[in-house]
């Protein structure tokens, strides 16, 4: 289809494939000697790579390996990830678009792939149109080193690029330090201006990809789906085919021993996004699952509050435009706009609500409390007042109970997996000799625990807390009324507290602390304290994350008040 | 805490063992070996430079766990512990040896001699250098039980030697564990420590064949080498030496001089002041009485017959020649505060006289002439003595009567 040659024979443009993937005229049945390199749109599935031409590339080591480039690696993790994902619910488009291109846009931005000359790599000498003499190759499979050939411009499989290898070919010397041919190499450069891929990258990719698609998941719940295990981070190194031999450095570069941290996932996904050279995304709107309005009712549910704070948390964000389209969606290389943490968002604008009804200063909350509870002790039929003092209870005893669970699985975490890892041959036995004790005394020790250890991951769900009103014992406070607290005045519900108190006065310099603001639990009432706990342990970041952006909503709904000279008392109360 | 979102492989080990400590302090053996579980795999990351790493710390903690659990059996144990040796070379002889440990309290003795030997011939490059101590200890323990067969094999001998019979091959063994028992024990006292036990059994070898003068020399190097720390079981075991072979009374007393410095209260302190009291030497006799005075400074002789029956002789002995009431004056001075509630208080003279005539008498005499006539103690004891018409105490009542300017003059 895309072979304009003319037919030597009778000079038609009308090419057929032949089973062995090589074109022939169907005008005069002519075969030729050039077969069809296939660009298969999911190349992404395949990672082996294949040579075109013969002879410059070993297809199998002694051991059974074969040699394998780094990226290829994290290929293969990219679409494990995405099958994780898309078994998750997300869309398949996910996978069979938006991150493959995401990803071969990466390859060709950081010269890795899909481009002429990979720049200061040690790259085999490749040429297509030798392929007259290949026999071998499986058309049907092109391999990436294949698409090394392709010009900018892809799809075009004329242009024929044999370039040469700017360095003749991979030295020994790097085979041995790394299962992969770069490793060493990879680990070496001075990636800064061409970003570097990582583990942690892989999931800012995948976060890319969903807020493209503008899906139901937020950063923080992938994080929290990886740490639990339902996509693959932690050993996805297992997932790789035999043939793929990891040793020696590619251990640093795939093996991980810590947990993804949001702002590093958050922040490359950032810079990822500049680098890319991506138009705008798509727009988030107020039917968007990450809009504050959307994400506000689904926290509101999970931290049991009354569906009634609902209108507040609107409201707050209208009056601040964090709802506008242009507010949150992604911009990328716009660094004039602050970028959108959609869930820390949200949590912050539930706790300025909180703020703005209860004033949560460990005094007048209570005291709110204690006058619905009058009014509930006197009104048996019809909604019961909401009472803060009910809630924290039930709240505090889950959370409790929830973060101590938590707490244990932490403790209870296990890192290393099956495949043994070794950073040379000559580690090799000592290695498994080491695996196999430790499986001993697991097992030696497993039976005195008593207990059967549940084998089972726990079922991935978006929900961790909830609440139903069905339960007669009155922990659900969904339907709850705000009656208690509220007033009206000149048509519009305000509250009944006067007051509010400013996280901070001044916002920091975030380019010299890297902080809006310090938290630190002691300044502050606990109540306070107790609901950024609450969301803290929802989203799995530090309290001051939110409280940062509590300050940063605080300063923009009081813009005009803290700009003018202060007339109300906006510093703390105790 | 619980507010650390951010975990590496490190901090959840760290975690994970402070679980494994909390269960440990609670006793919660299961709960405790669940941890366990999880934390082993931090033996694939052993990089050894820490003070304490992982695999010492399961070592312990494993260690600790088998021995508590209800469910868990010397074999277990054994095949726990085998891991445990192939674990840290440096550490291999600990091991061994307190594996040997475990398994002599639990009665396995046979089993702990084989794992001492077997530990005993390995060889690792300059690691058997530098685990040398434990080399000692290992080959000491071997002797002790080397020790423990001879004994058990003289034991077989005697009997059969009554029963008349002869046993040429118990006999020739019961020699030859001598001779291991004795080669090793040699070894282990000659370095600088306590080593109670085994100066006992190698002296127990060498009396029985008669070998007294290596006995005496280990016993003396093992009390005064100034090397060795001070060990009052040193000097007892040399005082009781000497007396089993008829030593002089000077060198009796003077093994048992540096156990009195070191240990006042210790019970041959009757002994010593027995023996001083006989003397002739006014130094030696007043050096009794310092003796007997210092031991009833401690609680645990309060009750003490034979205690304060030598204060009681050697007191009543000065009062009568009427020379020396001064060593009573001196030895009274630093007492009197305080002696008269801690032995002499009424209470006491009640529960003296109800539960131990002869405690009281003896009580109370000292008490009468320390205190006088006209003491609580000694009022109400010769009183109910004479009451109760009981011989001594009418003696009694009658001595201190008489002596009671003594009394004047020790107070005064």
């Amino acid at each position: 289809r895309d072979f304009n040659e003319r037919c030597i024979q009778c000079s038609e443009v009308n090419w057929g494939l032949t089973d062995g993937g090589r074109f022939y005229c169907r005008s005069c049945h002519n075969v030729t000697e050039r077969t069809r390199e296939v660009v298969n749109t999911d190349f992404i599935s395949n990672t082996r790579i294949q040579t075109i031409s013969k002879g410059l590339r070993k297809q199998e080591k002694t051991d059974g390996g074969c040699e394998w480039y780094v990226c290829e690696g994290f290929q293969l993790v990219l679409k494990k990830q995405a099958e994780a994902l898309e078994a998750l619910g997300v869309c398949p488009q996910m996978k069979d678009e938006i991150l493959c291109n995401f990803w071969r846009r990466y390859l060709q931005k950081s010269k890795q792939a899909y481009c002429n000359r990979p720049a200061g790599e040690t790259v085999k000498a490749l040429s297509v149109c030798d392929s007259s003499t290949d026999v071998d190759s499986e058309p049907e499979r092109p391999s990436l080193l294949h698409l090394l050939s392709l010009s900018e411009s892809e799809g075009d499989l004329q242009t024929d690029c044999s370039f040469a290898s700017s360095t003749s070919k991979v030295s020994e010397n790097t085979s041995v330090c790394s299962g992969s041919v770069d490793g060493s190499l990879y680990l070496m450069k001075n990636q800064k201006e061409k970003l570097r891929m990582t583990m942690p990258m892989t999931l800012s990719f995948c976060y890319m990809a969903l807020l493209w698609l503008r899906e139901p998941m937020t950063l923080s719940d992938l994080l929290r789906f990886v740490v639990e295990g339902h996509i693959p981070y932690l050993n996805v190194f297992q997932h790789f085919p035999e043939k793929m031999k990891l040793c020696g450095l590619d251990l640093k570069i795939f093996c991980v021993e810590s947990w993804p941290v949001y702002e590093e996932v958050y922040n490359k996904m950032i810079e990822l996004a500049a680098f890319l050279d991506l138009p705008r995304f798509p727009d988030i709107t107020d039917s968007c699952f990450l809009h504050p309005d959307m994400l506000c009712m689904k926290y509101l549910m999970e931290a049991n509050l009354p569906d009634e704070l609902h209108n507040w948390t609107c409201r707050v964000v209208k009056k601040i435009c964090i709802g506008e389209a242009d507010f949150l969606t992604l911009v990328p290389g716009n660094k004039s706009t602050r970028n959108v943490k959609y869930d820390v968002l949200a949590a912050a604008v539930i706790v300025v609500v909180l703020k703005l009804l209860f004033l949560l200063d460990d005094h007048y909350e209570w005291l709110l409390s204690d006058f619905a509870e009058e009014r509930n002790k006197s009104n048996k039929e019809g909604g019961s007042y909401f009472e803060f003092k009910k809630w924290y209870k039930v709240i505090k005893c889950a959370l409790d109970v929830e973060q101590k669970k938590l707490d244990e699985e932490r403790a209870k975490y296990l890192w290393r997996c099956e495949k043994p890892l070794f950073y040379s041959a000559k580690k090799k036995s000592k290695v498994l000799k080491r695996r196999q004790m430790v499986v001993n005394l697991q097992n030696q020790f497993g039976k005195l625990s008593g207990s059967v250890r549940p084998a089972e991951k726990p079922n991935p769900s978006s929900f961790q807390l909830s609440w139903s009103e069905e339960n007669r014992d009155g922990s659900c406070f969904h339907g709850h009324s705000l009656k208690g607290i509220l007033q009206e005045k000149c048509g519009l519900l305000t509250a009944v507290n006067p007051d509010y108190w400013l996280c901070t006065v001044k916002l920091c310099t975030e380019k010299l602390c890297g902080h809006l603001a310090h938290y630190r639990e002691v300044d502050f009432p606990q109540s306070y304290h107790f609901v950024l706990r609450l969301f803290s342990f929802l989203l799995r970041i530090q309290p001051s994350y939110i409280h940062d952006e509590v300050c940063v909503i605080e300063h923009k709904l009081f813009n005009k008040k803290l700009c003018k000279k202060p007339k109300y008392n906006t510093g703390l109360r105790k | 805490s619980s507010h650390e979102h951010k975990l590496n492989f490190k901090k959840s080990k760290e975690v994970c063992l402070s679980y494994i400590q909390d269960a440990m302090l609670q006793k919660q053996w299961k709960r405790a070996a669940e941890f366990l579980t999880f934390y082993i795999e931090s033996l694939e990351k052993d990089f050894s430079t820490e003070y304490m790493g992982p695999s010492e710390m399961i070592w312990r903690i494993g260690t600790e766990i088998l021995c508590h659990h209800s469910h868990s059996s010397m074999k277990e144990f054994n095949s726990f512990i085998e891991q445990m040796k192939t674990l840290g070379v440096k550490r291999y002889l600990k091991v061994c040896l307190e594996h040997a440990f475990h398994l002599l309290c639990n009665g396995l003795i046979d089993e702990a001699y084989q794992n001492l030997s077997l530990a005993e011939s390995w060889r690792f490059g300059e690691q058997t250098a530098i685990q040398d101590k434990e080399m000692k200890l290992i080959q000491a323990y071997r002797g002790l039980l080397d020790y423990y067969s001879w004994s058990k094999q003289k034991t077989i001998l005697l009997e059969h030697g009554q029963d008349g019979f002869e046993d040429l091959s118990v006999e020739q063994e019961m020699h030859s564990c001598f001779r291991k028992a004795a080669v090793n024990l040699r070894e282990i006292i000659k370095i600088p420590g306590v080593w109670d036990l085994f100066v006992k059994c190698y002296v127990d070898l060498l009396e029985f064949y008669g070998d007294h003068n290596e006995a005496r020399q280990v016993l003396n190097e093992y009390a005064y080498n100034s090397k060795f720390p001070a060990n009052p079981n040193a000097h007892v075991y040399l005082y009781q030496f000497l007396k089993r072979h008829g030593e002089s009374k000077k060198s009796l007393i003077s093994a048992l001089k540096i156990l009195h410095d070191i240990v006042p209260s210790h019970e041959l302190m009757i002994d010593f002041n027995t023996m001083l009291q006989k003397s002739k030497k006014r130094k030696k006799r007043r050096l009794g009485l310092e003796v007997i005075f210092a031991a009833l400074d401690y609680a645990g002789w309060k009750e003490n017959v034979k205690a304060w029956g030598c204060l009681a002789r050697q007191v009543k002995q000065i009062v009568i020649s009427e020379k020396h009431l001064d060593w009573i004056k001196q030895e009274w001075n630093s007492r009197k505060d305080w002696w008269p509630a801690f032995h002499f208080s009424r209470y006491l003279a009640k529960r003296n006289w109800q539960e131990n005539e002869s405690l009281s008498y003896e009580k109370a005499l000292v008490a009468g002439i320390l205190l006088g006539k006209d003491c609580k103690y000694f009022k109400y004891v010769s009183h109910q003595g004479c009451k109760a018409q009981v011989k001594r105490f009418r003696i009694l009542k009658k001595f201190v009567n008489k002596h009671n300017p003594a009394y004047l003059r020790i107070s005064g």
